[in-house]
């Protein structure tokens, strides 16, 4: 029977390359693997463009990764509160690219999806039109948004079992299904991993196809 | 000039509140309005992290840091809440599922256009703008609370936004600490004034025309409004 569990963080981010483009589940600190950024910083890798929805605080968090200065870019809703990639970004070392919140998780759904963008309203005579093109459909205009995806998704569940289905814990649950869907590889930190057959199916938000590997917090 | 305190604020916006309904209540001041609810309201508050129907404050040491609002306030989950994904959560949004979203605001322009992300300058700091453009795009009913003029008194009530806009012409009600103004087709109307300050005053802190309504209402000093 397929079997996805990995042993630990370390082997959850073997593979993550100098270059790469990694999502990162959560909303503040819910969803947010924590373990799994902490062997990221291990690997020493460089260059990374991130896709999470905040740029971290002040504490164990996505600014591991800036102090570690593993980041070249950072595609973010808000990344107020961010202190390492905020010295970063002032100094001209760290790009960032800003996307209403919406359209953020809606252009990694279209990554995951298969599909080459999508038509929205949201930022219609705003500056978060500039650059992109508009579409008239239906009697009424639309920026079109392209879709994001990813070398690595990295996310927190709550549990996983042994296949690489998964559940989540309350709120923290935010990005991490869509964000599950978007990338070449996705890694699952969980709380606990259960044998396949006990988590009720009806609970399974994010089916195991879309999932490459997990491992169980220490 | 007399003005109402932040809670007072809060409790006048809530007094307004249809008895049921979904409503966003956006990060800062507008999140205090949840406490002014009655106890036996029916609406459900919606929070774009994903939940539906949240309850009161967590007592001191019962939070869960997996139990947030977009605020990344610990809270509760009321009965009949519901938990879902960023997707489903923006699609509530942008769907127009949500009744009323209540939203801070640097400035409002007579025409309905909201500015409350960014003022432009922030002296080399990374601009965030969250769900806030989503969120006043996507509600049905755009409310707006803020003080009705800036720290050095100049208005936030505009011809038109001098700040980058979040949307345009989306705001349709502005509850300040002296006033409530709805905006109209034929421009502002002014709904009620705090005890105390006449509508020449409000005028004179307001940087767009205002149209008394033709019963002014009046606001006490603990946000009742009566008229």
């Amino acid at each position: 029977m397929r079997n996805v569990v990995v042993k630990d963080a370390t082997a959850a981010v073997a593979g993550l390359k100098d270059g790469h483009t990694v999502m990162i589940g959560g909303f503040g600190n819910a969803g947010l693997p924590l373990a799994t950024l902490r062997a990221i910083v291990e690997t020493g890798v460089r260059d990374l463009t991130l896709i999470s929805n905040n740029a971290g605080t002040v504490e164990d968090d996505l600014t591991l990764l800036f102090r570690a200065r593993m980041v070249r870019k950072i595609i973010c809703s808000y990344p107020r509160g961010a202190k390492a990639f905020t010295d970063q970004y002032r100094k001209g070392e760290v790009e960032l690219e800003l996307v209403p919140q919406g359209t953020f998780i809606e252009r990694i759904r279209a990554g995951g999806a298969g599909l080459g963008g999508f038509l929205s309203p949201v930022g219609l005579g705003t500056d978060f039109e500039t650059g992109k093109e508009k579409i008239t459909a239906g009697g009424r205009e639309y920026i079109l948004e392209l879709p994001l995806r990813a070398d690595f998704t990295f996310v927190k569940g709550k549990l996983a079992d042994t296949v690489g289905n998964v559940t989540y814990n309350m709120t923290a649950r935010n990005h991490c299904p869509a964000m599950a869907t978007a990338a070449e590889t996705t890694v699952v930190e969980v709380d606990r991993i259960v044998e396949a057959g006990a988590l009720d199916p009806e609970s399974i938000v994010t089916p195991c196809i879309f999932v490459d590997r997990v491992f169980a917090r220490a | 000039m007399k003005t109402l305190g932040r809670s007072e604020l809060a409790r006048m916006v809530a007094l307004h509140l249809p008895r049921q309904g979904f409503v966003n209540l956006g990060i800062g001041a507008p999140n205090e309005v949840g406490d002014y609810l009655p106890a036996d309201t029916d609406v459900m508050l919606h929070s774009e992290n994903g939940i539906l129907n949240i309850g009161p404050r967590p007592p001191k040491g019962e939070e869960d840091w997996d139990l947030i609002n977009a605020g990344k306030i610990p809270i509760t989950l009321a009965k009949g809440g519901a938990f879902f994904d960023s997707n489903l959560s923006f699609a509530m949004m942008r769907g127009g599922h949500l009744d009323i979203a209540v939203l801070g605001a640097f400035q409002v322009s007579e025409k309905g256009d909201i500015a409350n992300w960014t003022t432009g300058e922030s002296n080399g700091a990374p601009p965030g703008v969250g769900g806030a453009v989503d969120l006043a795009v996507g509600a049905r009913t755009i409310w707006v609370m803020m003080d009705h003029t800036t720290k050095e008194g100049g208005p936030r009530i505009v011809r038109a936004c001098t700040f980058p806009l979040t949307a345009a012409r989306v705001v349709s009600r502005i509850f300040t600490n002296i006033a409530i103004v709805d905006v109209t087709p034929s421009g502002l109307v002014l709904d009620a004034v705090l005890e105390g300050v006449t509508p020449a005053e409000v005028q004179a802190v307001t940087g767009a025309e205002l149209t008394p309504a033709r019963s002014l209402r009046r606001i006490d000093m603990t946000g009742s409004v009566a008229g």
